[in-house]
């Protein structure tokens, strides 16, 4: 599903934040990539998501290579992703079952049936019940959730996820990894940016851990 | 694929056209954007003001020029204009030359004064009768009076004099109606001036929206980034801001529309009391339907290019950062 070969990302100024990372996610897995803040964690995830594009080597999504992305493709391209943010991102200005509607609406799914899916989506985070209400009259936890709800309403094969527990209790960020878990065992593949450790642990999911933009160590599971 | 236990519930994805897919989402954004202007009311309504006084500056100047033409009109008596013949021709000569500029395209009709007509009515009006009759000759000459035909320009009407006046056997003409042209003249400045003064306040309109929208869309920039993270084309983004500036231009154009008719109905009455003065039957022309259609019509068109303009160059430089 995803495959990196040899990609640096240089910004201007020197920093490099990839050094020739090679990396694959096979479809149906879920993976974690952990490493200290700065360690490219957020540059790899903002590459697969073409917000920036590497400087060198190839960036390769569900076959598609991204160098070959025109500008113009940009949002197709990112309209079969799911993207969870550390922050939310969530429009304040208007209710939950907006928000996690927006996505269809970009795609033209039609009012009813974008109705429909955003409820079955909501449902699935357990906040049916709230789907009326204000993002800001929710907890962290509870925007963490419709964040997710927008991300799958639209059945991506693909959910890249940056920090998404960075704010949370370990209690809501156990509920927000299961909720993950049961993405990925209906199929989706899920890449999952963390510094968590212990929880990752808890999942028994590969570990792929950067450090200064390199490939540090990769921990598998069931190897 | 599916990804969740509920994938029932959603699988059957309703087929309905792009096209109506595509007035849907239109006619939603479209009544969102106006639902984000009746929000702040004083706001809106002082920009659709501006836009309002700015279209109706123009659009009421060209009633009243309309009025003065059309007053200036009935002058049309006005702008004959008489031809002295030279001492020397005939009678028969002057009828001639009277069917022959008659048959002008620009001349609706000449009617010819003999000298002895001129003469018996100088007798009549001027009391010098018993000072006439020591003459030997009549000393008038023969005379046409010219009266141009509707379609003449002021430009025109001083041809037709000096080309008529070029004719040998013409000696002079005489114009007392210089004023009228001098008054059309004028008109056609005004009206030139119109045309100009227009394509200005226009350019004005174009700013006051642009910038309004530009503001707009700063205030919103983390929702526009937000849409355009998660798949949102420019065209997308784009959207409600187009219909914000649609409901400018057509809310300002139909406000200048009452402005005008306000102004014209507040002047009726005071109209009405001069003509009345005059013993005439003057009433004002209003702007009628194509006038008021279209300048609803430059509301809604300069309101959407502003817009179309402003959101297009400052969509693309927002990117999620």
């Amino acid at each position: 599903m995803i495959r990196l070969e040899n990609v640096t990302k240089r910004y201007p100024g020197g920093q490099e934040a990839l050094a020739g990372l090679d990396l694959s996610v096979d479809t149906g897995e879920m993976v974690f990539v952990t490493g200290h803040s700065g360690a490219g964690k957020s540059t790899l995830l903002r590459l697969i998501a073409l917000i920036e594009r590497p400087t060198g080597g190839q960036v390769i999504v569900d076959n598609q290579n991204t160098r070959r992305v025109k500008r113009r493709k940009i949002p197709a391209y990112r309209r079969q992703i799911g993207m969870v943010f550390q922050d939310h991102k969530l429009l304040y200005d208007r209710p939950v079952s907006d928000n996690v509607a927006l996505p269809l609406i970009i795609a033209g799914v039609s009012h009813r049936d974008a109705a429909r899916r955003v409820r079955a989506a909501l449902d699935q985070v357990g906040l049916l019940h709230k789907e009326k209400k204000s993002p800001v009259t929710l907890s962290a936890g509870e925007q963490q959730r419709v964040g997710i709800a927008r991300a799958i309403v639209t059945r991506p094969k693909l959910l890249i996820a940056d920090e998404p527990t960075g704010n949370l209790d370990p209690d809501l960020s156990l509920e927000v990894m299961r909720i993950f878990r049961r993405f990925n065992e209906v199929g989706v593949t899920l890449l999952v940016a963390s510094h968590d450790i212990a929880l990752i642990d808890k999942l028994g999911c590969r570990r792929i851990a950067l450090e200064e933009g390199r490939l540090q160590e990769e921990i598998d599971p069931w190897l | 694929m599916a990804v969740s236990r509920h994938a029932d519930a959603v699988a059957p994805v309703r087929a309905s056209g792009p096209f109506s897919i595509w007035i849907t989402r239109h006619v939603s954004t479209g009544i969102g954007s106006l639902g984000r202007l009746l929000r702040q009311p004083v706001a809106s309504l002082m920009i659709v003001l501006v836009i309002a006084v700015t279209l109706a500056l123009p659009a009421a100047i060209n009633v009243v020029v309309k009025n003065a033409r059309a007053v200036s009109g009935s002058w049309d008596n006005a702008l004959d204009f008489s031809v002295f013949l030279k001492q020397e021709l005939s009678l028969s000569e002057a009828e001639g030359l009277a069917r022959l500029i008659g048959q002008r395209a620009d001349v609706d009709s000449v009617e010819l004064i003999s000298s002895s007509d001129a003469l018996a009515e100088f007798r009549l009006q001027s009391g010098f009768g018993a000072a006439l009759d020591q003459l030997p000759d009549n000393p008038l000459p023969h005379t046409l009076v010219v009266r141009p035909s509707g379609g003449n320009t002021s430009a025109s009407l001083i041809l037709l004099q000096e080309e008529i006046g070029n004719l040998p056997e013409s000696d002079y003409v005489q114009v007392d109606t210089e004023w009228v042209q001098r008054f059309h003249a004028i008109l056609d400045i005004v009206r030139q001036a119109i045309v100009i003064g227009s394509a200005l306040l226009a350019a004005a309109i174009v700013v006051i929206i642009g910038n309004t929208i530009r503001l707009d869309i700063e205030n919103r920039r983390e929702e526009i980034e937000v849409t355009k993270l998660i798949g949102a084309s420019n065209a997308f983004v784009r959207r409600p801001f187009l219909w914000t500036g649609f409901w400018y231009g057509l809310f300002g154009g139909l406000m200048a529309l009452a402005l005008v008719h306000y102004a014209l109905f507040l002047l009726e009455d005071p109209v009405a009391r001069l003509a009345g003065l005059y013993q005439s039957k003057l009433a004002i022309a209003s702007m009628d339907a194509v006038e008021s259609a279209a300048i609803t019509g430059i509301g809604v068109f300069l309101g959407l290019f502003a817009s179309w303009f402003t959101a297009a160059r400052h969509m693309r430089r927002i990117e999620p950062r």
